[in-house]
C-alpha cells in the first residue's frame, strides 16, 4: 500500500524552476498557502503559475518567483485586487495569459482529458483574443458551421490543492460548499500534490461528511502533506473562515516598502511552524490592542 | 437633499427600481447581481413582478424565498447546490440574467474590468476579465455604474472584457446568437442600445437629473430621443418592501448618496 505522505520540503523538492504549476482554490478561498510559503522560501524561479488567483499569485509575484501568470482574475474577494499582482503587472514584471474564467475551466478539463482543446463561445469578440495572439478559433464540422474559440489544454507540470481532510494514500475530502476546480487542476498535472488540514485514517473519512465530499480520489494524487492552518489567511470552511484582519494587514504592508520588509521578516522568513506561531501572536496583539482601546 | 423628489424617494431608490426592471419578464432564470442597487433590484423584482427568479446566496447555493440584503447565512434556506463548476453550466445554457459592474463602458456596449491603459503594461491593473467575455455571449447582461462620469462612460474601453454589439457582430453568428446587452443603469439614468447600429441610447433620466448633465458626464455622443422620460417612480408597495423588508439599514444610500 503506497504511503504518499510528504513534508512541505519534500513537496518543494519535487518542483523545478521553469515549471508550470497549477494552484487550487479560488480567490482568497482554500488556497494551499503553506505550500506557497514553502515555495517562497525555496530557490525556485521562473515559474508559470495557473490559478483562479488570490494571494497565492500575489505572494509568488512579490518574491520574484513568477515568469508568467495564467488567470481569469486575481482577487482577495473581500478586497477587489491583490496589491502585489497589481504592482507586478503595472511594472511589467510578469508575463500574462488572461482568459475568461470559463475558458480557464475548459483548459484544465481539456488537459485532464488529454485532448488539445475544447470549443466555447467564451472569448468571442473580446480582447481575450487580442491579448492572446496564440488563441485560435475552430469551425464546427457540422451543419451549423459556428466558429468558436478553441481553448487549448492548460497542461501542468505540477498541481497543488488544499483540502480539509485526507488520508495517507492521497484521498482528499472537501468539507466546504464549493470544491472549485481542484479535481481538474490535479487531473491536468503530471505531479499532483494535496495539502490537508488533517490527515486521518481512511475509515474516518466517511464520518466527516457525505460521500460527495470525498471528491479527490487517490487516482489523482502523488503526494499528501499535513499542514494544519495551511490555507491561512484564506478561507478553509468549515475549519476556519478567512482571516480578514490578517488579509488587511497583508494589503496595508504591501503598499509601503518598510512595512513589507517587516511583514516579510515576521511571516515569510520563518518555517511553517514559525508562520503559524507568528500569525497567532499577531492575532493576540490585535485582540489586546482592541481590549486596550475598550478599557480606556 | 436636492436629489429627493417631493415623495421623498432617493436617487438610490430610483436606481434600485431601474435595476429591478432589468428582470421584468424573466421566468425561472438565475439572477446574478453585483453591487447594492442590483442586489436589491433583483430581490425587489422577485418579490413583485418576477416571482420565479432564482436567487443565489453569493457563495455556492441557490436560496429559497427572498432574503433581505445582508441576511445572516443561518437565516437562508438553501434549495440547491451551485458551486462554480455548475455556474458555468447555467451561464453556457443561458438560464441566467446578470447585472455586473463596469469600470469602463463604451458606446457600443463593451465593458472593461481588466485593466486601465495598455493591457501589456497597464497603468492600473483591475481584477481581470473574469467571466465577462463568456457571460455576454451566452445570456442577457446589463451593467451598473454607480459613478457616471467621462472616466466610466468612454468612447472606447481599454480592454474589452464584456462584449458589446459591434464586437459581437464582427465575431460572427456564434457570438451574436445569444448576445444581449439589456441595459446600463447609472446613478444618473437608464440606457439601452436602441441607438443607430446598436449604440447607447438614453432611455430615462432619474428625476432631478437633466439630459445636459447626463450628456456632459458621458465621454461619447449619446443617442438622445426627442422626449426623454423620467425613470419610473417605485410604487408605494415597492417602496415599503425596499425600505422595511429588503434594506432597513439603507445600505443603498451608501452606494449612491441621497
Amino acid at each position: 500500500m503506497t504511503d504518499k505522505r510528504l513534508s512541505l520540503d519534500d513537496l518543494v523538492g519535487e518542483l523545478r524552476s521553469g515549471m508550470t504549476i497549477g494552484i487550487g482554490g479560488w480567490g482568497s478561498r482554500r488556497k494551499p498557502m503553506a505550500a506557497v510559503r514553502a515555495i517562497l522560501r525555496s530557490d525556485l524561479t521562473n515559474l508559470t503559475v495557473a490559478s483562479y488567483g488570490g494571494p497565492d499569485v500575489g505572494l509568488l509575484c512579490a518574491a520574484g518567483k513568477v515568469k508568467r501568470v495564467i488567470y481569469g482574475f486575481v482577487t482577495l474577494d473581500s478586497i477587489p485586487t491583490d496589491p502585489h499582482f497589481k504592482a507586478a503587472r503595472q511594472r511589467g514584471a510578469v508575463e500574462a495569459t488572461e482568459v475568461d474564467e470559463g475558458m480557464f475551466y475548459l483548459g484544465l478539463l481539456a488537459a485532464s482529458q488529454r485532448i488539445p482543446f475544447l470549443p466555447t463561445r467564451a472569448g468571442l469578440g473580446s480582447d481575450v483574443l487580442r491579448v492572446n495572439p496564440g488563441l485560435r478559433t475552430v469551425t464546427s464540422p457540422y451543419d451549423d458551421g459556428e466558429e468558436l474559440v478553441a481553448m487549448p489544454a492548460i497542461n501542468l507540470d505540477a498541481a497543488i490543492v488544499h483540502v480539509n481532510r485526507a488520508d495517507q494514500r492521497g484521498s482528499g475530502q472537501i468539507l466546504g460548499p464549493d470544491p472549485f476546480f481542484d479535481e481538474l487542476f490535479l487531473g491536468a498535472a503530471v505531479r499532483r500534490f494535496v495539502t490537508t488540514e488533517r490527515l486521518v485514517p481512511t475509515d474516518e473519512l466517511p464520518a466527516g461528511g457525505p460521500i460527495q465530499t470525498l471528491s479527490i480520489s487517490r487516482l489523482l494524487t502523488d503526494g499528501v502533506v499535513e499542514t494544519p492552518g495551511g490555507a491561512h489567511f484564506t478561507a478553509c470552511v468549515p475549519d476556519y473562515g478567512r482571516d480578514e484582519a490578517f488579509q488587511k494587514a497583508y494589503v496595508a504592508a504591501a503598499g509601503e516598502p518598510d512595512a513589507w520588509a517587516a511583514f516579510h521578516r515576521r511571516f515569510l522568513e520563518v518555517d511553517e511552524a514559525g508562520y503559524q506561531r507568528a500569525r497567532e501572536e499577531a492575532a493576540a496583539e490585535r485582540a489586546s490592542a482592541t481590549d486596550g482601546g475598550g478599557a480606556r | 437633499m436636492t436629489t429627493t423628489t417631493d415623495a421623498g424617494i432617493t436617487r438610490a431608490e430610483y436606481c434600485v427600481i431601474a435595476c429591478a426592471e432589468v428582470f421584468r419578464g424573466d421566468g425561472e432564470v438565475m439572477a446574478s447581481a453585483f453591487g447594492t442597487a442590483p442586489a436589491l433590484g433583483a430581490r425587489l423584482a422577485a418579490l413583485t413582478f418576477a416571482p420565479d427568479l432564482v436567487l443565489t446566496d453569493g457563495d455556492a447555493a441557490l436560496v429559497a424565498g427572498v432574503p433581505p440584503l445582508g441576511a445572516p447565512p443561518a437565516d437562508l434556506v438553501l434549495e440547491s447546490h451551485m458551486p462554480y463548476r455548475k455556474v458555468f453550466d447555467v451561464v453556457w445554457s443561458g438560464r441566467r440574467n446578470l447585472i455586473m459592474m463596469a469600470s469602463q463602458i463604451d458606446r457600443t456596449g463593451n465593458q472593461n474590468i481588466s485593466a486601465i491603459g495598455d493591457w501589456a503594461r497597464p497603468t492600473a491593473q483591475l481584477v481581470g476579465v473574469r467571466g465577462a467575455p463568456g457571460n455576454t455571449v451566452n445570456h442577457p447582461t446589463s451593467y451598473w455604474v454607480p459613478n457616471h462620469s467621462t472616466r466610466s462612460f468612454v468612447e472606447q474601453v481599454d480592454v474589452v472584457s464584456g462584449v458589446g454589439y459591434a464586437r459581437a457582430g464582427a465575431a460572427g453568428p456564434a457570438a451574436t446568437r445569444f448576445h444581449e446587452i439589456r441595459a446600463v443603469v447609472s446613478n444618473l439614468g437608464v440606457f439601452d442600445f436602441g441607438g443607430p447600429d446598436h449604440t447607447m441610447r438614453l432611455r430615462s433620466a432619474h428625476p432631478g437629473v437633466t439630459v445636459e448633465e447626463i450628456r456632459s458626464a458621458t465621454g461619447f455622443e449619446l443617442d438622445v430621443p426627442a422626449a426623454v422620460p423620467e425613470t419610473r417612480r417605485p410604487t408605494d408597495d415597492e417602496l415599503a418592501l425596499l425600505r422595511d423588508v429588503l434594506d432597513p439599514r439603507s445600505l443603498r444610500d451608501r452606494e449612491v448618496a441621497p
